[in-house]
């Protein structure tokens, strides 16, 4: 079953909530919807599930048209940011729930249910109330009562969000296998670009209840059509600075000059935006082609492994994201490395005009 | 020694210790010190043991009140918190209609007791009362100072009315603490309207049902002013209920038997409060089908 949103509209009491979106989801694929809070996903989801009706476009399923069609005649299965299974029944009704308000017979239910409850890793809580689990166990839960359904299109709101680090990297590693053996179209939201990164798949970058871009999410991050896009599908956001191209070399703010080598190279002069990610920026050489910015530490915050310490640099502040831990006092100077070949450039409205050549391993591995 | 002195910690707790012993302990001390002795005037007191508690279990008279004051308190349960969870449940959720129906269900609360047994004496009475005026026009003869039924009619209606919106607004604060993702998810499964209500609404309004149910039983339980200035426990002892028989009995001056009396309505309510909670803790935690 392949679902098509046909240029989607969604207005409420005058207010645009999604204007002109448009998407293809096929059987088996994973498709993310990676965006800020508020950038439509959920109103997105509610539309795909039938829940809301368009304002205008249409919802096309393997070709007919189902866009007024209730919730109830459609096969949806949806898994929320909070934890939401029925109080007073046990794991096992819970996963059952779906399964026989469709009228199955017993032992495959039982089957099912089991089946799942074993993906899920839930087995020996069956007979626990939702209220005597953990969250991890309640949404794993909510979980396996979304995928036991086997409905066509699996809809997950930022399923991962209110669990704990650990739980989360544990979860997703367990929810990638299982999509892979679905035939659902699954349509996972979240905020994170990292998440994104680590799912795969196809990834629509959504922003103020329009898609901005949509492709093979690994694309969409090296090559994102516009600011806005790298600054959604970047964690810190991307490090914007104004700049031009003169006389053979790129000025980024009053005192960066870039030589025009490899992608830089097809920029004609005038003037630009360039961008570069946090995780780009060093504060040690790493080799020769790496070009050095004064800049006063303003802000060292410490995040797991990770130092992002936050430089002012000519009346920008940059983010430069560090592997370890470094302690850096208030104002102090440091010196900030770029690479040529790892800056982003956009035109002045915003729109791409070259982006770094292929994946280099550290991207990959990511 | 010096351990006690040093322990500013004491002036802390004081204020709460001096309060309760003024307000709990001391009488709650007193009325057990009556119940264990004849009084017959200053200095003249004689211990008989557990003589009025044994007088009282065996007194016909509160027997009747008891028996009706189950009757009273189990009726009140029975209506005002169906009743609650429907006004809460048709209550709206969003707009102006959420500020003014709360005011609206907040107006009797603050009505005091006799203020709204004064109320309804005069709505209710046959001559000159707007509703017994109208009963009576229907032809169906209503008199709360007469007929035992329609007095118990009359208090039943200022329990309801004043005491529902209680329940009303404990339940509707137990339903908009729901997220929103319940009702979605439910509509998702193709739940129908009831089962929304049977398997989501209900079991999360648990806590606060729960609260409603030991407050109204409590409150029913130890109900006066309404009967007494309706009636004053009449016609007859129709609605006479423990609280009213036990002022009865402590204005004639049977100290005794009233002491013995308070301490044994206490150990009742506290008896039933505690069975109310325990059930309600189990219901839903038992429900595995």
């Amino acid at each position: 079953m392949t679902l098509v949103l046909e240029q989607i509209g969604k207005v409420v009491g005058g207010e645009t909530h999604m204007a002109d979106v448009s998407l293809e989801l096929r059987p088996g694929s994973l498709n993310l919807l990676l965006g800020p809070t508020l950038s439509g996903k959920t109103s997105l989801m509610r539309l795909m599930a039938g829940l809301d009706r368009p304002s205008t476009g249409r919802l096309l399923l393997d070709g007919r048209d189902v866009t007024g069609l209730s919730v109830r005649k459609r096969s949806v299965a949806m898994v929320y940011q909070q934890f939401i299974n029925y109080p007073s029944f046990t794991v096992y009704d819970n996963i059952a729930s779906p399964l026989r308000r469709s009228g199955q017979d017993r032992a495959e239910i039982d089957r099912k249910v089991r089946a799942a409850a074993e993906s899920l890793k839930i087995e020996p809580l069956l007979d626990r109330l939702p209220d005597e689990l953990s969250g991890g166990q309640q949404q794993r839960t909510a979980l396996a009562r979304a995928l036991v359904k086997e409905a066509e299109l699996l809809l997950l709101d930022e399923p991962l969000v209110n669990l704990d680090y650990k739980l989360r990297e544990e979860l997703r590693t367990e929810l990638q296998e299982i999509f892979r053996k679905g035939r659902s179209i699954v349509v996972y939201a979240t905020t994170e670009p990292l998440e994104a990164l680590m799912l795969g798949g196809s990834t629509a970058v959504l922003d103020q209840g329009r898609v901005l871009q949509n492709g093979p999410t690994i694309e969409v991050y090296h090559r994102p059509t516009s600011e806005r896009v790298g600054q959604v599908f970047s964690d810190p956001p991307m490090n914007m600075i104004e700049g031009e191209v003169v006389d053979r070399e790129a000025r980024l703010g009053p005192v960066i000059h870039v030589p025009l080598s490899g992608h830089l190279g097809r920029l004609a002069p005038g003037r630009y935006r360039f961008g570069v990610r946090a995780n780009h920026l060093f504060v040690a050489r790493r080799n020769p082609d790496q070009i050095e910015i004064e800049a006063t530490a303003e802000l060292a915050e410490i995040s797991g492994s990770e130092t992002f310490i936050h430089a002012a640099h000519s009346g920008t502040s940059w983010v430069v994201q560090e592997e370890g831990v470094h302690s850096l006092g208030l104002g102090e100077e440091i010196r900030v490395f770029v690479e040529p070949r790892h800056i982003f450039v956009f035109d002045r409205d915003g729109g791409l005009v070259e982006a770094p050549e292929g994946a280099t391993p550290s991207l990959a591995a990511q | 020694m010096g351990k006690w002195e040093d322990n500013k910690a004491w002036f802390l707790v004081l204020p709460v210790f001096v309060l309760v012993a003024i307000s709990a302990i001391i009488p709650l001390m007193t009325v057990v010190n009556y119940s264990v002795q004849d009084i017959f005037g200053p200095g003249e007191r004689y211990f008989v043991g557990i003589e009025w508690f044994e007088e009282m279990l065996a007194n016909k008279r509160l027997h009747d009140a008891l028996w009706r004051q189950f009757l009273f308190s189990g009726l009140v349960l029975l209506i005002e918190i169906p009743l609650g969870v429907l006004i809460a449940l048709a209550m709206p959720k969003r707009g102006w209609g959420v500020s003014v129906s709360l005011v609206l269900l907040a107006l009797p609360l603050l009505i005091p007791w006799n203020v709204i047994g004064t109320i309804w004496i005069i709505f209710t009475r046959p001559d000159i009362g707007l509703l017994g005026v109208a009963i009576n026009g229907l032809g169906v003869e209503f008199d709360h100072t007469a007929a035992p039924l329609d007095a118990w009619i009359t208090v039943m209606l200022m329990e309801v009315w004043h005491w529902t919106p209680l329940v009303a607004l404990l339940a509707y604060a137990g339903l908009r603490a729901i997220p929103e993702a319940y009702f979605q998810a439910a509509r998702i499964d193709g739940a129908s309207p009831w089962a929304v209500f049977r398997y989501i609404q209900l079991p999360k309004m648990r806590g606060v049902l729960t609260i409603a149910v030991l407050l109204r039983f409590m409150d029913s339980f130890l109900i006066y002013a309404e009967p007494f200035v309706l009636t004053g426990g009449g016609p007859g002892n129709s609605t006479t209920f423990l609280s009213i028989y036990l002022v009865k009995l402590s204005t004639a001056m049977d100290v005794g038997p009233a002491a013995a009396f308070s301490i044994i309505y206490f150990l009742i309510i506290l008896l039933f409060s505690w069975l109310f909670y325990q059930a309600l803790q189990n219901v839903g935690t038992g429900d595995r089908q």
